[in-house]
């Protein structure tokens, strides 16, 4: 079995995912995602040594094509759609304490 | 004008002989659109000028003798999450606002070449990440057989579309019933392939080990005749099987004498209503009148479907979705750092269940959890797809109820998401065996509302699922036959 959720489990999660969270989000989140995780324990508590996993409906297998140049999509086109470019590159704002 | 014809079998047959024109359909569906989808709100966007144009060359083609394909002149609206070239795709979200892809998908490319004429792109669930079409950015979609019920979800666009008879064929995707769940609840036909077997290239992300390209009709050959358009390899699609496609069309009707179809005895008990229940029941004796062998089966692990499926669908989303940072498509909210302005675009951007969702994959992924929820939800799929395995031994189809209930009224869920996700308990256990799935029209419910059967088949099964959806759909009661 697996500890309940907690207000601080989603508040540290909420930060990984890049998502901003208000009081009022953490106390409504912590709620539904804990009824979600709750039912989960019937999956969270079965007892699964010796089954292996399966990540994937098909066996795959690496695909490969020649190494032949091929017409991509256009770039120009594509930094059309960007907030900000600059230099036929995307901008975006300072990264590591830099001056913006 | 010309009394149009109701399914795209006939309208293409009408158009390749010349005695029907492209512009001719198409003005009578715009005008279907035009009077009616105010209330319905199934379309994000009408591609009037980009529709006009392609009905001109279809039309142009037959006047040059030429013959633009099996769906020639065939009004198609497509899920707002499948990229068109230079056209809105927002998955209704507003996170993708104003974005333009510079690519048309797989399934856009073929439907164009094979004569369709693409109307418009679908309203769905934010990412397609629902089962009401009520989490869009745009609005729910209203069910056109009563606008104070939900049209499923989340491909509710697409199937309403169909259903209020705006197209007769449309597209969309299923990761875990997002087909077939709103197929049920409109009153139409809605188709799951193999995983695999459609191009996903330009299907925008949601759980890529699930997600699955299909058809909406309102008869079982039209869907027929779409999964034959759009099915087949491409090697853009790095998961597209590289091997012939099911031939559908041409044994639709060889029928189900000697069929074994198998009643899935877990998704008959708890949780399904009893009006449903009794129709999956109605549906199964119809299968055996027409010469199959119905006997029940046991899927013990499809228990665990729903539990399994809530892992790892938001795992896999909470990586594909963390591209969604303000840099290169889409809106930005800016802010002094990168950091910063990538969690203000996305928190503006994104809707409550998408977070939601983020939030339960980053938990199920992360140190410390991984291996109780994560891991163990994929054991649970290999527990699922071993008892596939035995059914498809003893059986050749299996047969369930779609959705537990028909359509619910708006609200009735969005409070309690657990609820909503239990809309999904008959429709996950095929998702995450990778197998084939479908919803057909099967009488109403004791609402009125309609009922949908799901047929069930094995891996690149659908020739055969086919055949026994066509012998539904001829056993059918009429909606409004008096439930007993």
């Amino acid at each position: 079995m697996s500890a309940r959720l907690t207000r601080d489990n989603v508040a540290k999660v909420a930060d990984l995912a890049r998502l901003e969270l208000t009081d009022a989000d953490l106390d409504r989140y912590t709620e539904q995602l804990s009824a979600v995780l709750d039912h989960a324990e019937d999956v969270a508590s079965l007892d699964l040594d010796g089954v292996p996993p399966t990540s994937h409906p098909l066996p795959l297998v690496n695909v490969l094509r020649a190494d032949v140049v091929v017409e991509g999509v256009d770039r120009e086109e594509v930094l059309s759609q960007a907030p900000s470019v600059e230099d036929r590159r995307f901008r975006v704002p300072a990264i590591l304490g830099e001056e913006p | 004008m010309s009394a149009i014809p109701s399914t795209a079998i006939e309208i293409a047959a009408a158009v390749r002989s010349g005695s029907l024109s492209a512009r001719e359909v198409l003005d009578d569906h715009l005008a279907r659109i035009d009077a009616r989808d105010g209330e319905i709100n199934a379309f994000n966007l009408v591609m009037v000028d980009e529709a006009r144009a392609a009905a001109a060359a279809v039309d142009a083609q037959v006047a040059a003798g030429e013959d633009p394909g099996p769906l020639a002149g065939v009004p198609l609206a497509l899920k707002d999450n499948l990229c068109t070239h230079g056209i809105p795709t927002t998955c209704s979200s507003r996170i993708l606002e104003g974005w333009r892809p510079p690519y048309d998908a797989t399934v856009v490319q073929r439907v164009n070449a094979a004569g369709a004429i693409s109307i418009g792109k679908t309203n769905l669930d934010e990412f397609a990440m629902g089962s009401s079409t009520e989490n869009s950015a745009f609005g729910p979609t209203r069910n056109p057989r009563d606008t104070s019920r939900v049209p499923g979800g989340s491909s509710g666009g697409s199937a309403a579309a169909v259903a209020a008879g705006f197209a007769p064929i449309s597209l969309g995707s299923d990761t875990g019933g997002s087909i077939r769940q709103p197929a049920a609840l409109c009153g139409v036909v809605g188709v799951k392939p193999t995983y695999g077997l459609v191009s996903r290239y330009g299907l925008i992300a949601f759980a890529s080990s699930l997600d699955q390209i299909g058809p909406f009709s309102t008869t079982v050959a039209d869907s027929a005749l779409l999964l034959e358009a759009i099915a087949g390899y491409d090697g853009r699609d790095s998961t597209s099987i590289n091997a012939p496609s099911p031939s559908l069309i041409e044994s639709l009707g060889e029928g189900v004498d000697g069929l074994r179809i198998g009643f899935v005895t877990e998704l008959m008990g708890e949780g399904i209503a009893p009006d449903v229940a009794a129709r999956v029941r109605q549906a199964a004796d119809a299968l055996a009148a027409a010469g199959a062998q119905i006997g029940e089966v046991s899927v013990p692990a499809a228990a665990y479907g729903l539990s399994a499926y809530y892992l790892i669908a938001p795992a896999e989303a909470s990586s594909n979705l963390a591209r969604y940072d303000g840099v290169r498509y889409g809106m930005r909210v800016d802010a002094p750092t990168t950091a910063e302005m990538n969690a203000a675009t996305r928190t503006a951007g994104f809707g409550d269940e998408v977070k939601r969702r983020i939030m339960l994959g980053t938990y199920a992924l992360s140190a410390g959890y991984y291996d109780a929820y994560y891991g163990k939800a994929l054991k649970v799929r290999t527990l699922i797809v071993r008892d596939f395995e035995r059914a498809y031994a003893d059986f050749d189809l299996l047969i369930t109820p779609t959705s537990p209930t028909t359509a619910f009224k708006f609200g009735d869920k969005t409070a309690d998401p657990l609820s909503m996700y239990l809309n999904d308990i008959c429709t996950i256990p095929t998702n995450l065996a990778g197998h084939p799935a479908m919803s057909v029209p099967f009488g109403g419910g004791a609402d009125g509302m309609p009922v949908g059967v799901q047929l069930l088949a094995p891996a690149l099964g659908e020739a055969t699922m086919f055949r026994a959806a066509a012998v539904l759909e001829s056993a059918a009661p009429a909606l409004d036959e008096v439930w007993s």
